[in-house]
């Protein structure tokens, strides 16, 4: 599969300059990179080696898309902004989850193949697309805001900072698919709602108006007590919103707080005999 | 509505990936610093002298307990070292380290398991570890105040005001021990963190104030478990090598 | 090689054609009317170019600057437009956008807060007041989640990865539309009486854009094949201010809340060059004048190395800059290494926004197709001749929210009429058709309009420039009619690229044509070989018509405004209830 291109291939068609590489930033190099691409529900799937031309300051979807528009047409792959900000284009590089148009390719050893393959945790429709409409299901479940009514319409911006930081979420399920209790989950397995579904439920919850209560419904419809704090999600997070510290380790503890503090509940026997 | 993912990753297997990074390079820190720790601290733990020298008791020993009925040639940290104990094996960053380290719940992210299953905090397990860690945290609060207490008596050498570098090994260690406790997850809920609208909650201002601090604290709550484990360790060690003569405390004031 | 297909037909009565903010805010007010609701999702829900947005949502609440009211804000747009906006939109738009903000803020989204616990605002060129309403720089994420979770709480049904190709008419009127499903390549059928088009803007005719893939003006093509009109088609909005290095991420968005907040553009002297284009506004100009004024700092040498101007913030303290503009430091340093609080940005004028669009009834959104509205980017009207900064956001939530209400009341007093086999089938050889086709790859294609239509109906044009162009597009539009797709009907880009670019030839020569005939200079319209207003092309607008097989594009007069609007838009409104 692989073919090495010139740069007047590269330029072809009497265009004034290529949308990856023009002239101030192309280089003589040649870069490989190695795509895991395949059929719906494949899971191995097939790597096809490309030769790409590189430019300064490339990201790998440009490669991607590169390789669609040159040397695969029909590469399946997801992408939208390109700007890192709508979270289309995540992928596993090099075996670590990441959003593609983020990921700069001279941060890499040039010298070896870079592996780009779909998400892992979910089915695969067709190369590098996977099939996330799980998480839009487990997404309906969660109790909408509920505007509170019996407090004045006013709030500080220290009130809206840790709601805010949930609401930076761009939606691109990494932290779906890089948590192992989904990752390795069978069909047998109790529901896991997983972290960015942890994340929208705190930004709910940390919203200074809202007045739905969640716990219940995230200690047990959503499984929140499965998480053993491997701060995996907050690693590979592009927003770098701190998933694991500032959601689930705070819901965690509300749960405790609600239902299970031993001097709460003390305190509150006392109040109920009075 | 249940709605059940089935995932797609391929067969298990121990630390099968294609990162290239040196992914294994953390969990192996993490396990040769719990190895050197609880090898050690078993140790002292056993010991029933050299536990304290002059104004200086060992963290590992206070608060000081020894009833009349207990026999002499068996050690006293018992009594105590089940709250520090539980209350990091609960602790979410030391879940973090040895989910990760020993239990390979994973070795490093997307690198696979041993077990295609979840194995991790799953059933009793996953009830109970936050529920027992805000129990093990109000006591932890009062070993705290204890090993402060030892600190102020460090600094009174037969009844006069001095300081040695064992006083200050005390007063670090604390500190150390104070920054890892008062970090807690828990507290930081517990303060102010489970309100949710500060400027709307009855004493707001201050529950902000609170949080706001501890949130500092447990921000950096990897470090001062850390620090604090090797503090409360070499603590004991000076105060030990003191004790056998091997070291000599030297006063400053 | 072709799949056989099997159609499949869906019912609604208001199907909604995009899910960026325009359309999520028609779905949930078509549904809260009682209507059935079907949105078209080209990408998956929640990824819409809305989310690119940045600075904020322009809307006179006051809560910053109490002088503030919607005669202000309907006097700047008016202005900023150069005269040529749809005037009653403009009204609508100012009067009713404060409302959409407490919409917003009751579905549960979380904008800045000032001091004294309201919404906080800033300021943005054009706009007397501090008027647009914020989350740091990542206010269109706020927005399109804030109508997402919205959309899901009331169960709206969403079509995700699903493209439509053609809408179906039955006498004349609307009464469904065809299209495929991305994930298996499968034809889809949807009847409905009301279809609104949201479907963004057109930026990737261009090579250098900030637009997503998605902005392939498909929303644009599918109204005017079914016989609806465009409008402005001529009004380009090159946003002043896109990344310009590295290459990879060249047109990539400068928030225009960096200058909002106090950011500095410089040459390579030093300068700043503003104090020559608009002395009393300086940075905060509108963007077309500031874009006006890089490309000419840049043509005249005094560029900066990868031929740009300097955008620096870096004069204001670290801590701010990153709690204001988090997203363009992160962006900034992820891609070009640059760390914004201390080192300038290189920027200059990026492909953003289209003024242009379907031709709306001012009120209703409705089109000259019964059934067919049209709300948001892909509709013309209320910017004019240069949108103000912040204004798209509120523009697509009022006349979203208009387009759904009026598309729901037309749909429950219309009769639901099946479309005719022949109409499906038909549609359905003509999505297949780049299989049969012979022709070349449709991403050179693709890359060849763009280059071109950037070097001849770029920032400046001339009379040459466009013959050319227009030349260039017929014989585009002629290859593009048989450019070829290879591989399976699923999931594959050739194939959807095949498609886009018949769209994007279409409606590039309706630019070409209106930039020809508008012989002036106007807003982001700017001809070198007319370089002034011309009076008589202030009293209305260039329309665009299509009979399916020529465009056709001719002036058409605005009805005259109000005395009391008139007044509004050329003397500075009264401050009103002042102190």
């Amino acid at each position: 599969m692989s073919e090495t291109v010139t740069s007047t291939q590269v330029h072809g068609g009497g265009a004034t300059a290529d949308q990856i590489v023009s002239v101030d930033s192309a280089t003589n190099q040649h870069i490989q990179v190695r795509i895991n691409r395949g059929e719906a529900g494949e899971i191995e799937g097939r790597w096809e080696e490309f030769t790409v031309p590189l430019a300064k300051g490339m990201v790998v979807l440009d490669t991607v898309l590169w390789v669609q528009a040159h040397q695969a047409n029909d590469l399946a792959a997801r992408w939208n902004c390109k700007a890192a900000k709508c979270g289309s284009c995540s992928a596993e590089i090099n075996g670590k989850p990441r959003l593609m148009c983020k990921t700069r390719v001279e941060d890499f050893n040039l010298a070896e193949p870079i592996l780009i393959q779909p998400l892992q945790t979910f089915k695969r429709i067709k190369d590098l697309v996977t099939d996330v409409s799980w998480n839009y299901r487990i997404n309906a479940t969660i109790k909408p805001f509920t505007p509170r009514q019996d407090r004045e319409w006013k709030w500080f911006q220290h009130d809206a900072d840790r709601a805010q930081e949930m609401r930076k979420c761009i939606e691109c399920f990494l932290c779906q698919d890089v948590c192992h209790v989904l990752r390795y989950q069978t069909e047998e397995k109790p529901q896991f709602a997983g972290p960015r579904y942890f994340v929208r439920t705190a930004g709910l919850d940390f919203h200074p108006m809202d007045g739905a209560e969640r716990l219940e419904q995230l200690a047990d419809e959503h499984g929140l007590g499965l998480c053993n704090i491997t701060y995996c999600c907050s690693e590979v997070c592009p927003e770098h919103i701190a998933i694991t510290h500032n959601a689930i380790i705070p819901e965690k503890e509300r749960v405790v707080d609600e239902f299970h503090d031993p001097v709460k509940k003390f305190i509150r026997k006392i109040q109920k005999k009075k | 509505m249940k709605q059940t993912l089935t995932a797609h990753v391929g067969a298990p297997g121990f630390g099968k990936t294609e990162r290239r990074d040196a992914w294994w390079l953390e969990p192996l820190l993490v396990v040769l610093g719990f190895a050197t720790f609880v090898a050690y601290s078993t140790w002292a733990a056993f010991q029933v002298s050299n536990y304290s020298y002059g104004p200086y008791l060992s963290p590992f020993f206070s608060p000081y307990i020894r009833p009349d009925w207990w026999p002499a040639n068996w050690s006293t940290a018992f009594f105590v070292l089940w709250i520090p104990g539980g209350f990091r094996a609960s602790c979410y960053y030391y879940r973090r380290a040895y989910w990760r380290s020993l239990f390979a719940s994973p070795s490093a992210c997307a690198v696979s398991e041993p077990k295609r299953d979840y194995t991790g905090e799953t059933g009793t397990i996953a009830r109970w570890l936050p529920i027992l860690h805000r129990w093990f945290l109000y006591l932890s609060l009062i070993v705290l105040v204890w090993l402060w207490i030892d600190v102020v008596k460090a600094f009174d050498f037969d009844g006069h005001f001095g300081i040695g570098v064992g006083t200050l090994v005390m007063l670090i260690n604390v500190a150390l021990l104070s920054f890892f406790t008062l970090g807690c997850h828990a507290l930081r809920s517990l303060v102010g963190g489970n309100a949710r609208c500060f400027s709307c909650a009855p004493g707001g201002n201050a529950r902000y104030g609170m949080w706001s601090f501890v949130s500092k604290l447990t921000q950096r709550h990897k470090l001062w478990a850390w620090f604090s484990l090797f503090s409360v360790g070499l603590t004991d060690l000076y105060i030990r090598l003191c004790a056998m003569g091997v070291l000599h405390d030297i006063r400053i004031v | 090689m072709t799949t056989t297909t099997t159609s499949q037909i869906h019912e609604a009565d208001v199907l909604i054609i995009g899910a960026g903010g325009a359309g999520l805010r028609a779905a949930i007010e078509a549904a809260a009317q009682g209507a059935r609701v079907a949105v078209i999702c080209k990408s998956l829900l929640g990824k819409a170019h809305t989310i690119v947005a940045e600075g904020g949502i322009a809307a006179a609440v006051g809560s910053v600057d109490p002088r503030d009211n919607w005669k202000v804000h309907f006097h700047d747009t008016m202005q900023g437009g150069k005269f040529v906006n749809n005037w009653r939109m403009a009204q609508l738009h100012a009067q009713e956008s404060p409302e959409e903000i407490r919409n917003l803020e009751l579905w549960g989204a979380l904008f800045d807060r000032t001091e004294k616990g309201g919404v906080m605002q800033r300021l943005f060129g054009g706009h007397t007041y501090k008027r647009l309403v914020h989350v740091g720089d990542r206010t269109g994420l706020e927005l399109i989640r804030t109508l997402q979770d919205k959309a899901v709480a009331e169960r709206i049904q969403v079509f995700m990865e699903t493209t439509i190709t053609k809408l179906l008419k039955h006498d004349g009127k609307i009464c469904g539309a065809a299209g495929y499903v991305r994930e298996t390549g499968r034809f889809i059928v949807f009847k409905a009486p009301a279809v609104v088009i949201a479907a963004g803007g057109s930026g990737r005719i261009y090579s250098v854009t900030s637009n997503s893939w998605e902005g392939t003006a498909d929303g644009q093509a599918l109204a005017f094949r079914a016989g609806a009109e465009l409008m402005d088609m001529e009004f380009i909005q090159f946003h002043p201010t896109g990344m310009v290095w590295p290459h990879s991420v060249r047109g990539i968005l400068v928030t225009e809340s960096v200058r909002g907040e106090g950011g500095h553009l410089t040459n390579s002297l030093g300068e700043r060059f503003m104090e020559r284009y608009d002395k009393e506004r300086m940075e905060l100009s509108t963007r077309d004048v500031v874009a006006r004024a890089i490309y000419t700092e840049v043509k005249e040498g005094r560029g900066s190395p990868h031929g740009g101007a300097y955008l620096s913030i870096a004069h204001l303290p670290a801590d701010f800059v990153k709690r204001k503009l988090p997203s363009m430091h992160e962006q900034f340093l992820a891609f070009a290494k640059v760390d914004i609080t201390k080192e300038p940005m290189e920027v200059y004028p990026t492909t953003h926004y289209h003024m242009g669009g379907i031709r709306v009834d001012g009120d209703s959104t409705a089109t000259n197709v019964p059934g067919l509205f049209a709300a948001g980017e892909s509709a013309a009207g209320l910017h004019g001749a240069n949108r103000l900064g912040g204004n798209s956001l509120s523009d697509l939530l009022v006349f979203g929210a208009r387009a759904g209400r009026y598309a729901a009341q037309y749909a429950l007093g219309a009769e639901h009429i099946t479309p005719s086999a022949e109409e499906i089938a038909l549609a359905e050889h003509e999505a297949q058709a780049p299989f049969e086709a012979t022709g070349e790859n449709p991403f050179a294609l693709q890359e060849e309009m763009q280059n071109m239509m950037m070097s001849e109906v770029g920032v400046y044009r001339v009379e040459e420039k466009l013959k050319n162009a227009l030349n260039q597009i017929r014989d585009l539009q002629e290859r593009a009619a048989n450019v070829r797709a290879t591989g399976s009907v699923m999931y594959n880009p050739v194939w959807h690229t095949a498609l886009d670019v018949k769209n994007m030839a279409l409606i590039a020569e309706t630019i070409a044509q209106s930039a020809h005939l508008r012989t002036e200079s106007r807003g982001a319209h700017s001809r070198v070989d007319f370089p002034n207003y011309d009076a008589n092309l202030q009293k209305g607008n260039m329309v665009a018509r299509y009979d399916g097989q020529n465009v056709t594009v001719a002036f058409v007069e605005q009805p005259p405004m109000p005395q009391e609007l008139h007044d509004l838009t050329y003397n500075k409104p009264e401050v009103a209830a002042a102190a």
